[in-house]
């Protein structure tokens, strides 16, 4: 959490100011006692009627002043906690930005989402309440006890042993029923967890017969949940009690003292009043300060949640985003270059594409999930990849823009070792279709845009073209403005395919990856696509991923993979006489009579 | 308009009459409490104002130097000894009372929570199926929660509330009428200006709140699609957006915040006024000697606690509307119809020989929408049903009338006995003639669904440990049998390589099990109980090659001389099948078996030709 903190510096006037003005508004508060003392002891026991009035203006004047103060510290915690989050939120946001796929998978979308929203927001309020608060609740308690000391020193020890007395009180109750609230909380998770899984499982426990048994183990839960309340309840339930004995037995005390000091004549009766008055602020001041702890907990585990966040460093840089978020702004210019000059430094290379012993070790994982592959790729070559789920598949073409960096071996592009190439211009070559047909909301103008920024509306209708997507955007209201709803809800599944393969064509990439991205094409549009994607004018390579044979049997070359090794390269009918697997799934989806009469 | 506004308020205060009433009905186990609660509640309330009383005659027998009365009547001794007493039992009873309020609050809640997962257990299908299990669960729990917390801590804060100011109200009055007066007149002064206030920042904080919901929408966009961002480098347009929303944000946040935090200081101020106030009018009085000076002290602290019961009041008021609301959403669940109870002399149908017979039965999940007409069909013993179709076609809806997760609208679902004896809930046997067939709506549920044993594409796991997951249908098998199963459904060999093997615990998701190691324990599941009949989803799309071969193994023995149905995917399944049910749109279009079906050359055909024949 303390690092966090790095984002108040912008606001260090604020935050000094913040506290500064709610400590004087206090001080103003400590004296209102003081004049009440003096109208008893001198308006009221001399009659000075004058006297009293004047008085009073002075307690609405202390009144004013405190408002006034108090509203500008209000204002200055407001612009920090504010300015804090807002900064917070923007370093946070550029940084999962810049994380790459194998810190993402670690952190799971749904967890960054929680601490880009919630927990910052927790941590904002965190910051403007100890901003407003917390000088300035300890310092009434203290306050009151120094101004008691003013008045009377003998009496004041009574304050003396008051405030401990309550502080142990209020903190310990708290302190022992934090642990316990987790409890509770842990117990209500089991009953939640439990209402879910019948929910869930709500077949599976009928169609066993299980619902007698499953709402005794409820009731057992219910039961131990209910308990915990009580016992915690039990324990907090005492805090009130005791602490309004305290302050009151400190009252007669000081009731008891202050008549012992008057009767002697060293204090007035007006004293003995501001002194009582003094006693019943420090009580407020302390739960007040009790309650801002548990907000402050709360916000140092948000803290210290986004922390964790910063802390996972991405695995390579992106050095354009990273200088974009320094400095609000980049060229382009430089990684262009260099990456050109790169590739041009390795023009030997006959290859566009090269893996050269590559294995890939997720992180986490003790095992590799693609073990010694090498391919090499011509320019303009379709190569299909086939296999089981969890063979490697998507691993393998992933590597290719550097979703994931291989942990053994190279993988190169035009001879260069892709880790050695800016990361933005290497993406720039490579246009990818994902397996989950993802759109954003926006027209589809704006969609197609991410592949190429600057895409006039006919190299949008060509790439539509070629996506075999052209026929039912032509139908759609505004077509090329038509209207995307945010995850592309309205459109059907195969449309959003045929979407997401059109941003990448625009693209005009060199190498174009369909990762299993026609499986919601029937037959015929799939093979229209693939005879659309060869067709194009500009010379791309092609890598098709695809459980269904179909799709990949006409690629120039076929790696075929199960487990993470290659078992198979070659062209289709080359693996039908030596590749085992490549036999074992064409044939389970081919039926075995029909593929002889088409052969 | 405003007559609309009025019925609405009429309506909305009859609903909530009856959700108190039901209210009510929880809360009279525990009416003891309750009076004891209000009861002490009175005590402490007007204890602790008594207080203020003490201290103000005490301060009056404190005048001056040898002028202070220690002893005798009304004496500083004797007033002091009142307020130990006072102090002590005002202690006690709000001690008390804290306990009877736990003991109401949480037994209420646990009774509640109870009734409600009771009903869950017997709702249809049709409830739970049409609502989101998020929204259900919120109900259970944190309406719960909101409830009680806010039906009884809002009644007792409404209570303590309106009593402090009934009392101090009078006990101003029995003192001095003008100064009282004073505070009653200045005191709204606070009210007024925190709802002034609150009016104002309202219209901030909904402008924050879009913006806000406008920002999450961007972050989960992106994100959420993270993977999509980066393979098209749009990191900076992303980041371009988010900066502009951010500063939108900041810009409306700060105005929300700083607006709605004067609020404090206001009624800071207004309550110094008041206090002011008090003690202006009280020194004159007292000048005048019209009071004393104890009894100004005594109605400065009156003026200090009196408007901190409103400000409570007005919070209650919305929280017990809020907790009125979570009540009615929560008896509109335990509320619910639940399923068609049971027949008291059901059938328990022990011996199911594996005939089942569907005659003209219509079906529907919404009542103007007719999915299944008429549909007949007869199954023999041992043989297998494929159900065919393209997904989303529907093809649980079958399994859903078989197992009577769904009552069929019209017609009738039987199954054949083994046995001409059958055995009743009630304790009787009835003899029916050979080969008749029992409706399964006069069967126990129980009896029915435990004659299948079925594997549903969802695997279920609930949290336990894999043994406590696999004997769920047996739950007195030895270990050997659970052994025995595991491996009959290959399931053995990666269970035994887990950590802790039969013992390793899972959680509701399955954790680190694969999908297909999850439906190798449903499957063991199935295996260990091994019921008469099968109804099994062979839907592998997730699965890799070699685990679905062993689900394939696995399923081929469970099916050996079983009545089965199946959801088919694959080839091989749905042409050994003896009859193939073909699913579109949620209705049964066609029937047969594979090569009657291709003669036919309608649906079937086609389906057949564009997914397998390439």
């Amino acid at each position: 959490m303390w690092k966090l903190l790095r984002y108040l510096k912008d606001y260090k006037k604020e935050t000094a100011l913040a506290p500064l003005f709610k400590m004087l508004e206090a001080s103003f508060e400590l004296l209102v006692p003081l004049v009440m003392a003096a109208i008893i002891d001198v308006g009221i026991a001399k009659g000075d009627s004058p006297y009293i009035i004047k008085m009073c203006l002075v307690m609405i004047a202390l009144g004013i002043i405190g408002l006034v103060c108090s509203i500008t510290a209000q204002f200055f915690s407001a612009k920090a906690a504010v300015g804090f989050s807002t900064k917070l939120r923007r370093a946070l946001f550029a940084h999962i930005e810049s994380l790459s796929f194998s810190e993402m998978d670690k952190l799971g979308t749904s967890t960054l989402i929680t601490r880009m929203t919630s927990d910052i927001n927790q941590a904002q309020s965190g910051v403007n309440l100890v901003l407003r608060l917390f000088l300035r609740s300890p310092f009434i308690v203290i306050g009151a006890m120094v101004m008691a000391f003013t008045v009377d020193v003998k009496a004041a020890m009574i304050f003396v042993v008051t405030i401990p007395l309550l502080c142990i009180v209020v903190f310990g109750v708290m302190f022992i029923s934090i642990p316990l609230y987790k409890k509770v909380q842990a117990g209500l998770d089991k009953v939640l967890g439990i209402t879910r899984e019948n929910l869930t499982g709500v077949r599976v426990i009928r169609a066993f017969a299980k619902e007698d048994e499953e709402l005794e183990y409820f009731k057992e839960n219910n039961e131990e949940l209910t308990r915990l309340q009580m016992f915690v309840g039990r324990i907090s339930s005492l805090m009130n009690p005791i602490t309004y004995v305290i302050i009151n037995a400190a009252t007669v005390a000081l009731i008891y003292q202050g008549a012992l000091r008057v009767n002697v004549g060293d204090l007035t009766q007006g004293e003995v009043v501001a002194l009582v008055n003094y006693m019943s602020q420090i009580l407020v001041e302390l739960v007040k300060l009790a309650n801002l702890i548990i907000t402050v907990t709360k916000a140092i585990a948000c803290g210290n949640r986004i922390q964790t966040v910063f802390d996972m460093k991405p695995s390579f840089v992106r050095e354009d985003f990273a200088k974009l978020v320094e400095n609000g702004g980049h060229d382009g210019k430089s990684s262009k270059d260099k990456f050109d000059k790169l590739i041009k430094a390795a023009d030997s290379s006959p290859y566009i594409l090269e893996f050269d012993n590559v294995g890939l070790t997720y992180k986490d994982s003790k095992e590799e999930a693609l073990t010694d592959i090498n391919i090499k790729v011509k320019s303009g070559e379709t190569i299909g990849v086939i296999g089981g789920t969890g063979s490697g598949k998507s691993s393998l073409v992933h590597m290719i823009p550097r979703f994931y960096d291989a942990t053994r071996g190279e993988v190169r592009f035009h001879g260069v070792n892709v880790k050695e190439l800016p990361l933005e211009e290497l993406r720039n070559h490579i246009g990818i279709v994902m397996q989950k047909a993802v759109l954003f909301k926006g027209s589809i103008a704006e969609n197609l845009r991410w592949g190429k920024q600057d895409a006039t509306e006919e190299e949008m209708w060509e790439a539509l073209k070629v996506s075999q997507a052209e026929e039912f955007v032509k139908t759609k209201e505004g077509q090329l403005e038509f209207e995307i709803a945010q995850g592309g809800k309205n459109l059907s599944g195969g449309q959003r395919q045929r979407m997401t393969i059109a941003r990448a064509v625009v693209k005009k990439p060199e190498i174009l990856i369909m990762d299993d991205s026609a499986s919601a094409l029937d037959y015929a549009t799939d093979l229209k696509l693939r005879q659309a994607v060869a067709g194009m004018k500009q010379k791309i390579t092609t890598f098709i991923v695809s459980q269904r044979a179909s799709s990949i049997k006409d690629a120039d070359r076929i790696v075929v993979l199960d487990d993470g090794l290659i078992c198979g390269y070659g062209t289709h009918d080359e693996l039908l006489d030596n590749c085992e697997i490549y036999k074992e799934i064409y044939d389970s989806q081919f039926k075995k009579k029909e593929v002889r009469e088409v052969r | 308009m405003a007559d609309k506004k009025e019925e609405g308020r009429n309506k909305n205060s009859s609903a909530n009459s009856a959700t108190v009433k039901k209210v009510w009905q929880y809360l009279k186990h525990y009416r003891l409490y309750l009076i004891l609660s209000i009861a002490l509640a009175t005590v402490v309330v007007v204890f602790q104002l008594y207080i203020p009383i003490l201290i103000g005659d005490a301060v009056d027998c404190i005048l001056g130097p040898n002028e202070v009365r220690f002893e005798g009547e009304g004496g500083l001794f004797s007033i002091m000894k009142t307020m130990i007493v006072v102090i002590g039992v005002a202690a006690v009873c709000q001690w008390i009372m804290n306990i009877c309020n736990n003991k109401i609050t949480y037994n209420t809640i646990r009774d509640v929570r109870t009734q409600a997962f009771e009903k869950i257990e017997i709702l249809p299908l049709k409830y739970i199926d049409g609502h989101s299990y998020g929204e259900i669960v919120s109900r259970v729990i944190a309406d719960v929660d909101q409830f009680a917390d806010g039906l009884l801590m809002g009644f007792t804060q409404f209570f303590t509330g309106v009593m402090t100011i009934a009392c101090t109200l009078l006990f101003m009055l029995s003192v001095n009428v003008t100064i009282t007066l004073v505070v009653v007149v200045v005191t709204p002064v606070s009210l007024l200006v925190a709802g002034f206030i609150a009016k104002k920042t309202y219209t901030m904080f909904h402008l924050q709140s879009e913006t806000r919901g406008e920002q999450t929408a961007l972050i989960d966009e992106m994100v959420g699609n993270q993977k999509v961002v980066q393979a098209f480098g749009h990191e900076d347009e992303a980041l371009f957006k988010f900066d502009e929303i951010n500063a939108r944000l900041a810009d409306c946040s700060l105005k929300a915040i700083f607006y709605s935090s004067i609020t404090n200081p206001a009624t800071r101020f207004v309550n110094n006024l008041v206090y002011t106030g008090v003690g202006f009018v009280g020194a004159l009085y007292a000048v005048a000697g019209g009071i004393s000076v104890g009894q100004l002290t005594c109605f400065l602290s009156y003026a200090n606690q009196y408007t901190k019961p409103f400000n409570e009041i007005s919070g209650v008021v919305t929280e017990l509307q809020n907790a009125l609301a979570c009540a009615a959403r929560i008896f509109e669940l335990i509320e619910e119809e639940p399923q068609t109870p049971e027949k008291e002399a059901a059938v328990v149908f022990e011996e199911p020989d594996g005939r089942v017979k569907l005659s003209d039965v219509n079906f529907s999940y919404v009542p103007d929408k007719l999915l299944i007409t008429d549909f007949n069909l007869k199954v023999e013993k041992g043989q297998r049903v494929a159900i065919v179709g393209p997904t989303g076609c529907g093809k649980t809806t079958l399994i859903n009338l078989l197992m009577r997760f769904y009552d069929v609208n019209s017609g009738t679902i039987e199954m054949g006995a083994a046995n001409e004896k059958l055995k009743l809930a009630n304790g009787n046997i009835m003899r029916v003639s050979e080969g008749a067939m029992t409706d399964i709506r006069n069967m126990t549920r129980e009896s029915l669904r435990t004659s299948y044993g079925m594997v549903l594409q969802e695997t279920w796991l609930r949290e336990g440990t894999i043994r406590d997951n696999i004997v769920m249908g047996k739950p007195d098998a030895t270990d050997e049998e659970v052994l025995n199963a595991a491996k009959a459904s290959h399931a053995h060999s990666f269970i035994k390589r887990l950590p802790k093997g039969y013992d390793t615990i899972i959680n509701e998701e399955g954790g680190s099990l694969s999908q297909g190691q999850k439906q190798l324990l449903c499957i063991t599941r199935v295996m260990l109980s091994l019921p008469p009949m099968l109804i099994l989803d062979e839907a592998t799309s997730s699965i890799d090659t070699r685990t679905e071969h062993y689900i394939q193994r696995a399923f081929a023995k469970m099916m050996n001389g079983r009545t089965s149905f199946i959801v088919a995917h694959r080839l091989s399944t749905i042409q050994e099948a003896d009859v193939i049910l073909v699913m579109k749109d949620g209705n049964v279009i066609e029937q047969g078996n594979h090569e009657s079906l291709l003669k036919e050359n309608g649906f079937y055909a086609e389906l057949y030709n564009s997914q397998f024949a390439g």
